[in-house]
């Protein structure tokens, strides 16, 4: 993996200085237009917001049985990334939703429960900061729940009446606007290969540092 | 009141009620003419949200990127200077 981080962080800021060309020259919405192509910039971070919790629930729970603390680590790097996504989803949809719908916000159900899912991963981060001893079980069962909110996010334009863009608005793409949008949707899972990596890596020097902390007590 | 004085006073009141006759009326004030579309330069530009969505996501990494370099560096600092105190021991 070290070998390939490199050629991999590369290929990915290629790809994002990239993506602006490739979106531009993908064809516009016939009623929303030239802010139709944050879509392209908007769903893929929420794909990778939606992968990161993947791994941090699964992460959490083999952390909350097995008590592994490389699960944990891994878990604290994928809800911290998991986080940033959403903060991307969160920023670019109002902006898109400001032209579109005439509002920055509406309170329904989609943009409600994505709200409360990035908040329900700030509050994992935040029990780790001042949880105490025991506070990195606690954020994985808050890991676990995100897992379980997430699913909700994604169907709820199909359960409840919103004003968002449905859910089979991706599988029913134009040829020419689904190679874009793939193009950033790899761009994205590549970048949160790239910092998860990099997270990763951090919370394992972190880990060697508490432990010299302790042989220097002992 | 002589007639001159009669005269000065029925030219200054005319002067002075000749501004409420040159008043034009505003457009939109006298009546409002409907039109289908919104007018082009009414319209909310999509550019700036576009330009804005994307240098988010960009600056957002960048942020992260050097929050955890900034963190790494202090876990390095820390770990030098505590290899450097335990020979000591």
């Amino acid at each position: 993996m070290k070998k390939a981080f490199g050629p991999l962080a590369a290929v990915v800021g290629v790809m994002f200085v990239a993506a602006p060309f490739v979106v531009a020259n993908a064809p516009y919405e016939s009623t929303m237009g030239l802010v139709q192509k944050i879509f392209y910039f908007h769903v893929p971070s929420w794909f990778a917001m939606f992968t990161a919790i993947g791994i941090c629930g699964v992460a959490s729970l083999y952390h909350l049985f097995k008590n592994s603390p490389k699960a944990d680590r891994l878990a604290e790097a994928a809800g911290e990334l998991a986080v940033l996504f959403g903060l991307m989803g969160l920023v670019t949809g109002p902006l898109w939703g400001r032209k579109s719908w005439g509002v920055w916000w509406q309170w329904d159900a989609k943009l409600t429960i994505a709200l409360l899912l990035e908040m329900t991963f700030i509050s994992g981060i935040l029990v780790r900061k001042y949880g105490g001893p025991g506070s990195d079980k606690l954020a994985a069962a808050v890991g676990i729940f995100g897992l379980a909110v997430t699913p909700f996010v994604y169907e709820a334009v199909n359960i409840w009446r919103t004003i968002h863009p449905l859910t089979s608005v991706v599988p029913t793409l134009s040829a020419a606007m689904a190679g874009p949008f793939w193009f950033c949707v790899s761009a994205f899972m590549l970048l949160l290969v790239v910092l998860l990596t990099l997270r990763v890596n951090l919370g394992a020097r972190q880990a060697a540092l508490d432990e010299l902390y302790l042989a220097q007590e002992d | 009141m002589s007639l001159r004085g009669l005269l000065i006073a029925l030219t200054s009141l005319i002067l002075c009620a000749s501004p409420a006759f040159a008043v034009q009326t505003g457009v939109g004030q006298g009546g409002f003419v409907p039109v289908d579309s919104v007018p082009l330069a009414d319209q909310l530009p999509a550019a700036p949200l576009l330009i804005t969505a994307y240098a988010f996501v960009w600056i957002a990494v960048m942020v992260y990127l050097l929050s955890i370099w900034r963190r790494l560096n202090k876990v390095e600092a820390d770990m030098r200077a505590l290899a450097q105190k335990m020979p000591q021991r």
